[in-house]
């Protein structure tokens, strides 16, 4: 909310410049965002009169007039460019002299062969609005000759204050003020809204059916305005600091008392209305035209403002265009009413609305403030549009909310903010912000809650206000005495962060990517997968949530060899979100790419590609961190984003975690990627168990190594074989490891050869030749038979 | 025996003029040997008469210790000298760069997430974590943020399509913030809590100071006893531990529904240190986190006594204090993953 200081301090002038009311509503909780002077940096700029004008001899859209209102006296010819420049018309004049925003001197100049002494200003170039069409039309009672800033009281700063949702009550020039008043124990002046006696006796029926939602409605008819009159300038002065733009006198008039006291009014045109009013809800089906001009559908339990036949207006959100005051209104019926903020929140929302009344009503009003803005509102509006008013009709339900009473304890004062704060201290400032003290005992107070301060209902509340005005950073600070008792601390679960460190030591960058992403894109990935969509994304290509982390990995790898990176190796932790026939699988997950040479460009090695087993042995080497590599193993699969001849699956225990492989030529080529891109994805949770680590005995005898070349068929997986010869191999082999593999020339094409190195050794004794025969004997004969193998 | 002398200055000479190891055995050989030519000079020994023959033998042997003595040395510096031209040999360009020198590295949201776990767990919070996308009871109603509240309007929710999930009444968010998480630690835990809840949450609102995905830590404190002075006081020394500079630290009313009291918290300006600078907006101070005390309405959602137990909430904006730390310009840095930026931390 935008408000202007000179506002302000007609409400509360406490000796203070502007600075010190911006830090002290800042550190009372009403956060001042910006402050900005009302206008630009000038002097010697008077309300001028333009007394005549004529064309310039030589420039179509040059005029000359000539302008009253110098200081010497006299006229002075000016040349204007305004497309509204026309006789009779008062505009700001910028003399001789005068200095302009922008440190722009106004100096005698000849336009076009044509003196021109001085120069006529629009709001702009003054820096006092936004207005840029042409000149800035003064009011036609101005003073000619008058200075401006003193005539528009332009030395003047515009405050906007940013205000939290639960303190409705400062929406208002009022509100602001005390606040301002309780912080420098200065006196808030109340306006004088006497009551405006009625001078007819007209008056329209009022039925309030919805009454939880509507506790309080006032109406008045005033007969007889006349709309055309304008609004004084004092008040569009202080509407336009506001962000408000003056409309009509009755609209300005609403808008005033909505910013002065924050009561939002709204006034009908009588002559549009059929019957009396009846505060109701929407009924299916109903709709209105509001006063921005759309026809609005209405909801089903929207609150209406209606009369006998037909909606009016949204209560407390906008009013209707058909009862709207125009320019041929002449009676006005004027509304101050309470809607409870459950009634109004969400609703304009839901309409895609929201509009200063709105805002007001949904954050609260002051429940007792309905009668004073209507009292303020007649007195303004006759003061300027004249017109008879006739009696104010009250009526309530059964739901007014009563005023709030809350108990204070002593000793929650004390455990709550750690300070001994003495009983006059707390009744002072309770007092001071405009709470009454009902009861107090050696325990506390019972203090009842002005209708203003709706959002005080509790203790806590209370704790608040004392904090607050006592001051934040005046109560103590200390730490919480803890406990210093030692925790269960496991060793069979390790830290994501020792996974991280490890992929950081094996060359890899971790990135973090949106966990949203293109629905094409996931499709391109998982196309079996129907993901979480988001109702209202920022973009469509943010518009799922991620069943992978592979998308993002791959478009984090585009953006950076679009930058001219050659060798990417990327990971990511993150959740994935896989729909099932639970829900949704929330899964941490863990995720990595490679791409490009296997070592960094540098003078020893020779450039070679990364491929699927430099993968692959990064992730076996991830999968061993905790210690029980063996509880992994990986498996010829598939996945639709990755090639089907170089996919595995990462089994943990017999349960599926994860996938490895190389990008599927198919999706390269849509994705534009380049060769040789091999990305993995792994459940993070199993990764997590670690093994606490069992001592066993170092055998002081020799071990033994045999070496086997099998020639096999080429479809058969080199695990199965490892597996079988484990197996077989009796409980003395401690090494098994594959040193090479050969498929080619000088074998059955339809074979490959495997070498193995098998190790053998015993605990406590050497073997013999004669045992360790044995061992191979049983391994030989066991793969000859289940898998066709040979010795080569 | 004036052969003696002159046999011993001549294997001397050769001893001296060895250039190996296998020269100079040879002239070990040749006059220390068995069959050496000063070895044979003990032959003549038996020549000599009884009283010279002492005297003789001596100094043969002497001769034959010079000779030896002399091989030694002279063994000693070939040794030496072979082992130097070996070393020689072998030397290498030690300042050419090291093969597989270089590493990958944590995003800089990761170091600080790390950092602020780090420094939390000195004093003994541990790390609690969440879904991601939550359901309206936990993201808002739990948290004293009932439907249509005007708080609901400061959090720019994602609302998802709830067409997957199983049970019904109540829609689904993704978290605006890590807070719900808190509400799942105090469902599931008995007081006193101490639990820091790292993680991303979402905001639908995109533009040059807001990215629709970004990182919070909230803390949460529940025990007997803890105001409104230990919340000051963690936070105080939470942020100069963070920022290792003894800034000001000041605390200001605000409002979150789910704290009573609450406050913002600004550290003096970590740039200019508060002289005012482009970073504070000239205002010296900088907007850093959020806190207050768990409104009672918190505790009771989650079934903490709130007569008993007191406790203090915090939210940390970690991409806004990695941005501060590191001194990054630009928020959208943080989800572009450019290399040449992530290389930096």
């Amino acid at each position: 909310m935008k408000v202007s200081e000179s506002w302000l301090r007609e409400w509360t002038n406490p000796d203070i410049d502007t600075q010190a009311v911006v830090d002290q509503l800042t550190m009372a909780g009403i956060e001042v965002d910006a402050t900005e002077p009302v206008a630009g940096a000038f002097s010697g700029v008077v309300v001028g009169e333009i007394v005549s004008i004529e064309q310039h001899p030589d420039a179509d859209k040059l005029r000359v007039c000539q302008v009253a209102g110098h200081p010497d006296g006299g006229q002075m010819q000016v040349v204007c460019g305004a497309p509204n420049a026309r006789a009779g018309l008062k505009i700001p004049f910028a003399t001789v002299g005068a200095k302009l925003p922008g440190d722009f001197k106004i100096k005698k100049a000849k336009l076009r062969g044509v003196e021109s002494l001085g120069m006529l200003c629009g709001q702009t170039e003054l820096e006092a609005g936004d207005d840029d069409e042409g000149l800035w039309e003064l009011a036609a009672d101005a003073p000619v000759g008058a200075d401006l800033r003193d005539y528009l009281n332009l030395n003047d700063t515009i405050i906007e204050v940013d205000i939290t949702p639960n303190r409705g009550d400062c929406l208002s020039v009022r509100g602001l003020a005390r606040e301002l008043g309780v912080i420098n124990r200065h006196p808030v002046s109340e306006v004088a809204a006497e009551p405006v006696a009625a001078t007819i006796d007209d008056s329209l029926s009022v039925v309030i059916e919805a009454g939880e939602a509507c506790p309080r409605y006032l109406g008045r008819v005033i007969r007889g305005v006349n709309v055309a009159a304008p609004s004084p300038l004092w008040m569009q002065e202080k509407l336009r600091r506001a962000g408000l733009r003056p409309i009509d006198a009755i609209v300005d008039v609403t808008n005033y008392v909505l910013l002065e006291l924050g009561q939002p009014m709204h006034a009908f045109d009588l002559a549009k209305l059929d019957g009396g009013i009846v505060v109701r809800e929407a009924n299916a089906g109903e709709t209105l035209t509001l006063l921005d001009e759309q026809e609005i559908e209405l909801k089903e339990g929207t609150l209406l403002i209606a009369d006998n036949a037909k909606p009016l207006a949204m209560a407390g959100i906008m009013g209707g265009l058909d009862s709207s005051v125009t320019k041929s209104t002449q009676d006005i019926f004027l509304e101050s009413a309470f809607f409870n903020p459950i009634a109004i929140a969400g609703r304009a929302r839901s309409y895609g609305l929201h509009t200063d009344s709105s805002h007001r009503f949904e954050r609260g009003v002051d429940y007792e403030l309905a009668r004073q803005a209507m009292e303020r509102a007649t007195e303004l509006l006759i003061s300027i549009v004249g017109g008879k008013p006739g009696p104010v009709n009250e009526q309530t339900s059964d739901a007014m909310p009563q005023a709030g009473s809350v108990g204070l304890r002593k000793a929650r004062i004390v455990s709550g903010l750690s300070i001994e704060m003495d009983d006059a201290t707390v009744t002072d400032i309770v007092t001071r912000l405009g709470f009454g003290v009902e009861a107090s005992s050696a325990e506390g107070w019972q203090v009842r809650v002005p209708s203003w301060r709706f959002d005080v209902s509790i203790e806590a509340d209370l704790l608040e206000e004392l904090a607050r005005i006592y001051g934040y950073n005046r109560l103590p600070t200390k730490v919480p005495d803890q406990s210093m008792a030692i925790k269960p601390h496991t060793e069979s679960r390790q830290k994501l962060a020792r996974l991280r460190s490890h992929l950081i030591g094996r060359r890899y960058q971790e990135v973090v990517t949106y966990s949203f992403i293109d629905p094409k894109l996931a499709a391109q990935f998982e196309p079996e997968i129907d993901p979480v969509a988001l109702q209202n994304p920022i973009s469509t290509d943010m518009g799922v949530m991620r069943t992978s982390l592979l998308p993002g990995l791959v478009s984090a790898l585009r953006h950076n060899i679009n930058r001219q990176q050659a060798r990417v190796r990327l990971f990511e932790s993150g959740q994935k979100f896989v729909p099932n026939a639970d829900g949704v699988a929330q899964t941490p997950t863990l995720a990595g790419l490679l791409y490009g040479p296997a070592a960094a460009e540098n003078w020893a090695d020779a450039d070679s590609k990364v491929d699927f087993f430099d993968l692959k042995g990064d992730v076996e080497s991830l999968l061993s961190v905790g210690g029980n590599g063996d509880n992994f193993e990986f498996k010829a699969d598939t996945h639709p984003a990755l090639h089907p001849g170089q996919t595995a699956g990462i089994f943990c225990k017999g349960a599926k975690i994860g996938v490895l492989g190389a990008i599927h030529p198919a999706l390269q080529d849509e994705l534009d990627l380049p060769d040789g891109v091999f990305v993995f994805e792994v459940a993070l949770d199993p990764l997590l168990d670690a093994r606490v680590p069992a001592f066993s005995p170092l055998s002081k005898f020799p071990a033994v190594r045999r070496d086997l070349a099998l020639l096999v068929d080429r479809e058969l997986p080199v695990d199965d074989l490892l597996k079988a010869i484990t197996d077989t191999a009796g409980e003395h082999l401690y090494d098994l490891k594959v040193f090479d593999l050969y498929m080619g020339k000088g074998i059955d094409p339809h074979r490959k050869s495997v070498a193995l190195g098998l190790t053998f050794q015993h605990p406590s004794r050497t073997l013999n030749d004669e045992e360790i025969n044995g061992f191979v004997d049983a391994v030989v004969s066991h793969v000859t038979g289940a898998y066709g193998a040979t010795l080569r | 025996m004036e052969n003696l002398a002159a046999l011993t200055d001549e294997a001397l000479a050769l001893v001296d003029q060895a250039e190996d190891l296998a020269a100079l055995d040879k002239v070990r050989v040749e006059y220390l040997g068995k069959k050496g030519q000063i070895s044979a000079q003990a032959k003549m020994l038996g020549k000599l008469s009884a009283e010279e023959r002492p005297a003789a033998g001596a100094k043969i042997n002497q001769a034959k210790q010079q000779v030896q003595v002399r091989i030694e040395e002279v063994k000693t510096r070939l040794e030496r000298a072979a082992i130097e031209a070996k070393l020689a040999q072998e030397t290498i360009d030690v300042t050419l760069p090291g093969r597989a020198r270089d590493i990958g590295g944590l995003h800089p949201v990761t170091r600080t997430l790390d950092r602020i776990a780090e420094i939390f767990a000195q004093v003994g919070y541990e790390v609690a974590e969440g879904p991601e996308i939550e359901d309206d009871q936990h993201n808002f109603e739990a948290l004293n943020i009932p439907a249509h509240h005007p708080a609901r309007a400061m959090h720019d929710t994602f609302y998802v399509e709830d067409k997957h999930f199983k049970t019904s009444g109540g829609s689904y968010v993704l978290r605006t913030h890590t807070s719900p998480v808190q509400v799942r630690v105090m469902e599931s835990s008995e007081p006193p809590l101490r639990i820091i809840c790292p993680g991303r949450v979402y905001r639908c609102d995109s533009d040059l100071t807001h990215t629709p995905m970004f990182h919070q830590v909230e803390g949460l404190v529940v025990d007997k006893d803890i105001s409104f002075a230990d919340l000051k006081g963690t936070v105080d020394q939470f942020l100069k531990a963070f920022f290792e500079v003894d800034a000001p630290v000041r605390f200001r009313p605000s409002y979150f529904p789910f704290t009573e009291p609450s406050a913002e918290v600004d550290i003096g300006c970590t740039q200019c240190h508060g002289k005012g600078c482009r970073v504070c907006k000239n205002t010296g101070w900088i907007e850093i986190m959020g806190c207050g005390m768990v409104h009672p309405n918190v505790f009771r959602a989650s079934n903490i006594d709130p007569d008993k137990y007191t406790g203090f909430a915090f939210g940390i904006g970690v991409e806004r204090m990695a941005m501060l730390r590191y001194g990054v310009n630009d928020l959208r840095l943080f989800f572009e993953n450019d290399l040449k930026f992530l290389q930096q931390f």
